[in-house]
């Protein structure tokens, strides 16, 4: 195995079993978002981050850091990294996001909690026990490091009551629902996604939006957990006209994301075959492209190069559902 | 060149989970679909595995990690083939092999 590929997928599964995350962000900044609600610890129903938003614009640094050394200059100091960030957390050291960079998806759990308060869902949260569920570990095969880890949220769940879960990204969504119970015996949390929960409950509006958006799905909320129709019923319901892409619904095309952490040009060549497919659906039209996860956000964006604008869904519906001032 | 053939490497995959390369018909409709366009990705490495040619398996583990396991090739096989679990299993016995 290629000495690079060992050493990054060693440094990601080694903080996963000391600090409890692939990338360890301070509990204090993954927090930080609920402290204007004033939500209570735990409870039956939580809202669930899995802190995957608030990773994302460390791992884009990491990845930058990672183009600028090049593969064969990062392949001689993985080996150092590794012994290194085994004594401390090496990833506030060498990735640091600007605030700028970070708080667009900061701001994606305060919109989820804000559109659910107004649609009448009460919930709790988990604040410093709400973990990073170790997916990224999980898909590069490391999983007996990822059943341990499941099993101390699953823990955590037991410890505060917690029988219902609202997630707000995918790779968390089908983790929470369809990995852990492999590894979890009498694993019995209900999960869904703030999506489906919203669809379900109907989107409040008090000011609809005009105009038109392409969606772009993610592959795992469309081909892992089924998740198509409510992101389509809620850009609907927020007045949006909603555009498919080429490859849209269970057909949808990968944003790239899940190949960045080791090969980043093979991620980026498949985000701009992405791109070309959205600028397509969105041709004719003044249209932004919707996503739903924030790997697919960041890719997609860096790949259009500022030639098409991305935003959250969570934004939109969290616009729709404000009363404008 | 020789290349030898065996069962243990696909006894070796299987117990670290479930591995269904042989319901493959290998039509090749998975690559054709892959977002990756790699000639080997994913129907010939799963192929690899079931022969047991672990050379051709760790020659290939840079195919093997950059599966997205976005499962545009499932929702097109028509034999319902689990490749994303698959190439998990390949995943798996590679690290156990690096004891990463
Ligand atoms: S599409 Fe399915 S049956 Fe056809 S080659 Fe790929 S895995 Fe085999
Ligand atoms: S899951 Fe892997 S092999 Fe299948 S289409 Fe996606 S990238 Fe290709």
């Amino acid at each position: 195995m290629a000495l690079a590929t060992r050493e990054v997928i060693g440094i990601l599964t080694d903080n996963l079993r000391l600090r409890g995350s692939v990338l360890p962000v301070p509990a204090r900044r993954a927090t930080r978002w609920a402290r204007e609600f004033g939500l209570p610890r735990g409870g039956e129903r939580v809202l669930y981050t899995g802190t995957m938003y608030h990773i994302v614009p460390y791992t884009e640094r990491l990845v930058r850091l990672q183009q600028r050394l090049g593969s064969s200059r990062l392949a001689g100091l993985v080996p150092l990294a590794r012994r290194l960030n085994r004594l401390v957390n090496g990833m506030p050291l060498v990735a640091r996001p600007t605030s700028e960079e970070r708080s667009e998806y900061e701001r994606v759990p305060a919109n989820v909690a804000q559109l659910l308060l107004r649609a009448g869902v009460e919930f709790g949260y988990l604040y410093e026990d709400d973990l990073y569920t170790g997916v990224l570990a999980y898909d590069l095969g490391a999983e007996d490091v990822v059943a341990a880890h499941a099993k101390r949220i699953a823990g955590i769940f037991y410890k505060y009551g917690v029988r219902e879960v609202i997630t707000i990204d995918p790779h968390t969504t089908t983790m929470l629902r369809s990995v852990f119970p492999r590894f979890v015996e009498g694993y019995d949390v209900s999960v869904r996604s703030y999506l489906e929960v919203l669809a379900e409950r109907g989107l409040p509006v008090e000011a609809p939006l005009a105009g038109d958006v392409v969606v772009h799905d993610s592959c795992v909320y469309a081909r892992y957990e089924d998740v198509i129709e409510p992101p389509r019923q809620l850009l609907a319901a927020a007045g949006l006209q909603v555009h498919e892409p080429a490859n849209s619904r269970t057909m949808t095309w990968c944003c790239g994301g899940p190949a960045e952490a080791l090969y980043p040009e093979k991620a980026a060549a498949v985000a701009a075959q992405r791109v070309g497919q959205l600028r397509e659906a969105a041709n004719g039209v003044q249209s932004e492209c919707v996503t739903m996860c924030p790997i697919c956000l960041v890719n997609l964006r860096k790949a259009a190069d500022g030639t098409m604008a991305f935003r959250d869904i969570s934004e939109y519906l969290l616009e729709a559902a404000k009363a404008r001032s | 060149m020789t290349t030898l053939v065996g069962p243990e490497l696909a006894g070796e995959l299987r117990r670290l989970g479930t591995f269904d390369a042989e319901v493959c018909m290998n039509c090749g409709i998975c690559t054709a679909t892959c977002p990756l366009g790699i000639d080997v990705l994913p129907r010939q490495v799963m192929r690899f595995g079931l022969l047991g040619l672990d050379d051709e398996v760790r020659r290939h583990e840079e195919t093997v990690f950059s599966c997205l396991l976005c499962r545009a090739c499932e929702a097109s096989c028509p034999a319902g083939v689990h490749i994303t679990g698959n190439i998990r299993v390949l995943r798996r016995w590679l690290l156990e092999k690096e004891a990463v």
